[in-house]
């Protein structure tokens, strides 16, 4: 156990940190994604499967274990953002950058554009307090109207917006990210640079695209909305 | 050929520094980047003005002493090339260019262009070497050495200690210089009795010195003069980890007077 | 003064002797060892190693560098290899054998005692510095590769791509690391030797200028090794890095250290040749290239067509011509000096008609040009960086440049001086390469001395020293350090308008032109006129910036210059007074009718150790004999 802590005490730990929470993170990301494409096979898939989610035995369990991960891996990402800044007091009058991509040099404010949407989508969803008019909906069944609320929520041009720049940016952020992470972990290797380089860069854009398509259809109007039954 | 420069003149780590402008005459292709300061101070001085200063000793490449940023690239812009190696017929005639010191926390500015790499030494002493002392080595070919291993110890052994790759790094840290280190000795028979100890030492000794996270961003490899690959960064990783889990060692506080006999 | 030469070479065979010595050595206690300090000046190969060395048998050792880490010591820079009488490629080496090519390339001036005992410790470095990581090239079964350098018939050098010389400087500074981080040494980087303290008679400290803060230090100990390297930079133009200079060996000399050979200074023949007056070093290019290179200069004198306009038949392939036997491949002191002597016929190519071509279109047309590349890839490749000329398609220039210095401050078989208490050692002594010195034998002297020679014989001087200090506030050291304040002083206050560079380029013709590859009466007595009016000159015009107590580059190569202004004098002292041509010392009026070197071992079988007796007074010359007991002193011919 004191290993551990001294681990995280050292750079290379700490980056060690970074990329085994942001590995956790990026399956919850994927899984979410692919649950969340769901919403194209209509509100009965959706529904059914939030419902699944909602009564799994292990919901808190994952729950909370994705809100520490998360909480750690902004608390290490912030940490190691000052310790940069730290060991370079004074910048660049010129600066010009010869292999790092934006991607990179913008991994807080991508992480942190994240973070804010985070808290502004479990408002939203989970918790209800943006558009209430919808947290309670419920569906034939009579289990939370997930597919409604979503498509309501994504037929808001701004709310639509929102979503769709915090999805581009969770892109920017996974970009660096998953190569990084390789690296990280200790699994790069110059013969692989090029194949990583691409294999997330595709990886990402997947992402951003299966995303984005939802704000996308819901403004298209390519998502009905069925009747539904007030609370 | 004319340019017009800008160069960081400060007076000592205490004083405050700022770019100042100088235009120089006479410029020719055939000139180094060092030469080419060389007629600016020589200028200088017949003005009665103090030269600029900069660290720079070989001149072809190989000690590592020079140490200058130029337009915003540690070493300029050609690849694998030092700035004492960096000849001026690739620059064009009225250029502007600003020339800069190492700038990281661990590498304070001593004077105008000069700062103290002292911090890379620490980081060595700490753990950099094979402990072996003079006349107790069996005959050189008892142990054989694959020959992939010694090129790739070789390539990694090839970093001459510049510190470009802390100038470049966006968080100035110096995971190049450490990696190509440890990489050499991992690479080698000779490395192994101490390699776990190596590894913890020296990236915690990086640590105290004050440089950044490497947030694999590979500006380091792109300046790095010797070319060292970024390969390297993912064996320290790999290294230090293997080492943090299960040296005994590591299980404890870190002692910091170690004073083996 | 009164000086007393005792090499003190042990007696015995010469197989013995080292032996000998190391048995009769007086020990220090291993208790006893940490009460003595020692002042290693120096890191390079030699400086590093024996610091590193001393303090593992647990004395306190003090190392002081110019440099902003040990690790950038001018040794850094050897590219070549490293000899050693490994007999690896069971090719027929042995110890007596290197130690006969050694000898025989000095030209027998080189006393045969230290050359034997260099050549059987070098089997040991090799193994030292394979146990420290040295990537050495390796065969593809793992054992150590070899190659055969600078004319040698066996293959005994070992060698890490071209950079040996780094590899080998990074393992001693690793020992040295080791050491500093177990408290037992303790660099001072960044921190000049200006001067040497004597107390009683013995060397006890030094004297020196922080080069950050400008702040004077006095430091004692118990004996003082120096290990500052060549003096090649007094030709301005050298292979040498910048910062070489003669300061600490000078001013050592200046306190009563002789200085030995000092005219026996090596010229490389294929360096890079200067593009123009800005030029400030020149680099050096692998030998190598002469295997498959040709050499030659157009036959018509200012020919202006570029080179392969010239037609076949107006080219001279001079080498090929006056040697046959050798043709391209004759010794770098013939190559050198035929080079200079068609450049001064007015045949010289290139921008300032010094310069010869080296050209492979032949070897490229008859091995392919992958073939080329694939031996000299990286060598065209860094010709082409720093002249910008693609050396596959026009031919490479090159020219002679002074590039080691085999003299140095008189040692005796323990490596001191004739001060008690003042080793030298590495490039800084004069004593294993007589007048020339075989391609890889530096790098193997400098660690010789370092880590397996000094550290014993150094022990047997501390054995009967007590362990006392001298107190650093003592009249000695106070004396000392205000020479140094007052010599500084002087410097600041010239307040001339010329820059001190030019007086050190201006030094560098005189040495080039009167006292380089080939010299004679008139011309050395030319320069002994002009050095001290140059250096009149430097004393009233030179401008020095800046004060004294800050980082000053202009004071501290005011400084260095001012000692070479004088060192040179001496070097051509000692040329004049040399009237023989041996190895690299080739006096024009000692030449046969074809131009070979004539030695003259009735008269010159000696070490010249040189006594400084003062500014503008002659120095005083004290012989050493050298006797040959094993060897017989042969004419060498490449003809
Ligand atoms: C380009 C080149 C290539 C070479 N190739 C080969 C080769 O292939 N094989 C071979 O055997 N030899 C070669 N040599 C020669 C060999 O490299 C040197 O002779 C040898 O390395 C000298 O080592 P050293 O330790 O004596 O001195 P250096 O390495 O020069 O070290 C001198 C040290 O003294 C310090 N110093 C000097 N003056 C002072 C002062 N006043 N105060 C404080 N510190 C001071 C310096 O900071 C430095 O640390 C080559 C030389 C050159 C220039
Ligand atoms: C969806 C959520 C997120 C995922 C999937 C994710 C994933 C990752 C991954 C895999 C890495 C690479 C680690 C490495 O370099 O080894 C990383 C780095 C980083 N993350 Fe996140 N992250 C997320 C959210 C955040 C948030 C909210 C922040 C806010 C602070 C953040 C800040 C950072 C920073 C600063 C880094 C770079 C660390 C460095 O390279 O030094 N991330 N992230
Ligand atoms: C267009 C994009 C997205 C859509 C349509 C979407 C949709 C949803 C839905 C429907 C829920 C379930 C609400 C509930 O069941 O109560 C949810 C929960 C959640 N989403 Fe998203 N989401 C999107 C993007 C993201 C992104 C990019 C992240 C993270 C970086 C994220 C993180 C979460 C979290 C943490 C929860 C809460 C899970 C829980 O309650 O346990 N979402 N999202
Ligand atoms: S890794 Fe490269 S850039 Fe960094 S110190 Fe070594 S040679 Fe210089
Ligand atoms: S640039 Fe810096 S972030 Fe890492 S890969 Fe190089 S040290
Ligand atoms: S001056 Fe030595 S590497 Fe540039």
């Amino acid at each position: 156990m004191y290993r551990l802590l001294r681990l995280f005490r050292t750079s290379i730990g700490s980056k060690l940190m970074m990329a085994v929470s942001g590995l956790v993170l990026v399956g919850f990301v994927t899984g979410h994604l692919v649950g969340n494409l769901k919403v194209f096979q209509g509100q009965e898939a959706i529904n059914d499967y939030a419902a699944w989610l909602q009564g799994h035995p292990l919901l808190w369990g994952i729950r909370l274990t994705i809100l520490a991960v998360f909480a750690l891996h902004v608390y290490t990402g912030i940490r190691l953002a000052r310790e940069n800044s730290a060991a370079r007091p004074r910048r660049y009058a010129v600066r010009t950058v010869v292999d790092t991509g934006f991607a990179a040099r913008h991994m807080l404010f991508s992480g942190l554009t994240v973070l804010a949407f985070v808290i502004y989508h479990l408002l939203h969803l989970t918790i209800g307090v943006i558009q209430p008019e919808y947290a309670g909906l419920l569906d034939r069944a009579g289990r939370p109207d997930v597919y409604t609320r979503l498509v309501l929520g994504l037929s808001n041009p701004w709310l639509a917006a929102i979503y769709a720049t915090a999805v581009v940016l969770v892109g920017l952020h996974l970009w660096h990210a998953v190569r990084s992470m390789l690296q990280t972990l200790g699994l790069g290797h110059d013969a692989w640079r090029r194949a990583t380089d691409v294999g997330t860069g595709v990886f990402s854009t997947l992402v951003v695209a299966g995303f984005l398509s939802m704000p996308v259809a819901a403004q298209l109007g390519w998502l009905s909305v069925p009747l539904t039954v007030p609370r | 050929m004319r340019l017009r420069l800008r160069v960081w003149r400060q007076r000592s780590a205490e004083h405050a520094g700022q770019l100042v402008g100088y235009d120089v005459d006479g410029v020719e292709g055939d000139m180094s980047f060092l030469e080419m300061l060389d007629l600016l101070n020589l200028g200088l001085s017949r003005k009665g003005e103090e030269p600029v200063a900069f660290d720079h000793d070989c001149r072809e490449g190989i000690c590592g002493s020079c140490s200058l940023v130029i337009d915003g690239v540690p070493h300029g812009p050609r690849s694998a090339t030092t700035a004492c190696q960096l000849y001026m017929r690739h620059f064009r005639d009225d250029q502007a260019i600003v020339v800069e010191p190492w700038r990281a926390a661990a590498f304070p500015v001593i004077r105008d262009l000069v700062v103290d790499r002292g911090a890379l030494d620490r980081v060595l002493q700490a753990g950099g070497y094979v402990s072996v002392k003079a006349g107790s080595a069996p005959d050189a070919n008892t142990l054989p050495v694959a020959r992939q291993c010694a090129e790739r110890a070789f390539q990694a052994a090839s970093c001459i200690g510049c510190g470009a790759c802390v100038a470049a790094c966006p968080n100035a840290s110096a995971m190049l210089f450490v990696a190509a280190k440890l990489g050499q000795f991992a690479a080698l028979p000779q490395g192994q009795p101490e390699r776990m100890h190596r590894a913890i030492a020296m990236v915690e000794s990086m640590d105290d010195e004050g440089f950044g996270n490497c947030g694999n961003h590979y500006e380091c490899v792109a300046v790095c003069p010797k070319s060292i690959p970024q390969d390297f960064i993912a064996r320290l990783n790999r290294e230090f980890f293997h080492a943090a889990m299960t040296a005994h060692e590591f299980a404890s506080l870190p002692e910091h007077e170690e004073h083996e006999e | 003064m009164s000086v007393r030469l005792d090499a003190r070479v042990p007696d015995g065979a010469l197989e013995d002797k080292w032996n000998h010595r190391l048995d009769a050595l007086k020990l220090v206690s291993p208790a006893n060892r940490r009460k003595y300090r020692v002042l290693v000046v120096g890191s390079g190969l030699a400086g590093a190693s024996a610091a590193a060395t001393l303090a593992e048998l647990g004395y306190q050792v003090e190392c002081f560098t110019f440099h902003d880490s040990p690790r950038r010591a001018h040794s850094v820079a050897a590219q070549g290899g490293i000899n050693a009488a490994k007999n690896y490629q069971n090719d027929g080496d042995s110890v007596y054998r290197l130690f006969h090519d050694t000898i025989k390339g000095g030209d027998f001036r080189a006393r045969e005692a230290n050359v034997y005992r260099l050549a059987q410790v070098s089997n040991r470095i090799i193994d030292h510095c394979v146990a420290q990581g040295i990537p050495f090239a390796r065969e593809y079964g793992g054992l150590l590769d070899n190659r055969s350098f600078g004319g040698a018939q066996v293959s005994r050098t070992f060698y890490a791509r071209g950079q040996t010389g780094q590899q080998l400087l990074l393992g001693a500074y690793g020992a040295l690391n080791r050491q500093i981080h177990a408290g037992r040494v303790r660099v001072h980087t960044r921190c000049e030797m200006l001067d040497l303290v004597l107390v009683d008679g013995r060397a006890r400290g030094i004297v020196t200028r922080d080069l950050v803060s400008g702040g004077i230090g006095r430091h004692a100990g118990h004996a003082v090794v120096l290990a500052t390297g060549g003096y090649s930079n007094v030709f301005f133009l050298s292979t040498n890095a910048l910062g070489c200079n003669v300061t600490a060996t000078y001013r050592a000399c200046k306190r009563g250290a002789l200085f030995a050979n000092p005219c026996f200074t090596q010229i490389h023949p294929t360096c890079i040749p200067a593009s123009g007056a800005h030029q400030s070093k020149l680099t050096l290019m692998s030998e190598s290239l002469r295997n498959d290179g040709r050499i030659w200069v157009p036959v018509n004198p200012g020919e202006t067509r570029v080179a392969d306009k010239v037609p076949e038949g107006e080219r001279d392939y001079y080498l090929e011509r006056r040697y046959p036997a050798f043709g391209n491949l004759t010794p770098r002191d013939i190559a050198s000096r035929a080079a200079r002597q068609v450049c001064d016929e007015g045949c010289g190519i290139g921008p300032t008609g010094r310069g010869v071509y080296l050209d492979f279109a032949q070897a490229i047309g008859r091995l392919g040009r992958a073939a080329i590349e694939q031996r000299y890839g990286n060598l065209f490749s860094m010709y082409e960086r720093i002249t910008g000329e693609d050396p596959y398609r026009v031919p490479m220039r090159i020219y002679p440049a002074a590039h080691y210095t085999m003299g140095g401050l008189w040692v005796d078989y323990d490596l001191m001086s004739n001060v008690p208490g003042l080793f030298v050692i590495g490039e800084a002594n004069f004593s294993d390469h007589g007048a020339n010195r075989l391609g890889a034998s530096a790098l193997m002297q400098g660690l010789a001395d370092g880590y397996f020679i000094l550290p014993q014989t150094l022990g047997h001087y501390l054995a009967v020293e007590r362990p006392d200090l001298p107190d650093p506030g003592c009249e000695s050291f106070s004396s000392v350090e205000e020479d140094v304040a007052v010599r500084t002083a002087r410097l600041l206050d010239i307040g001339g308008d010329r820059p001190v560079e030019s007086f050190h380029r201006e030094l560098g013709e005189i040495m080039d032109s009167c006292c380089g590859m080939a010299r004679n009466e008139a011309g050395l007595r030319e320069a002994l006129v002009a050095i001290p009016t140059l250096r009149e000159a430097f004393w009233r015009e030179a401008c020095v910036c800046g004060n004294g107590e800050e980082f000053n580059v202009s004071l501290e190569r005011a400084g260095r210059v001012a000692d070479f202004l004088e060192f040179a004098e001496l070097l051509c002292h000692d040329a004049l007074a040399r009237e023989e041509s041996c190895g690299a010392h080739f006096r024009e009026e000692h030449q046969t009718g074809e131009g070979e070197a004539v030695r003259d071992d009735k008269h010159f079988s000696h070490v010249a150790a040189w006594e400084y007796r003062g500014q503008g007074v002659a120095p005083r010359c004290h012989p050493e004999p050298l006797t040959f007991e094993t060897v017989h002193a042969v004419t060498r011919s490449y003809k």
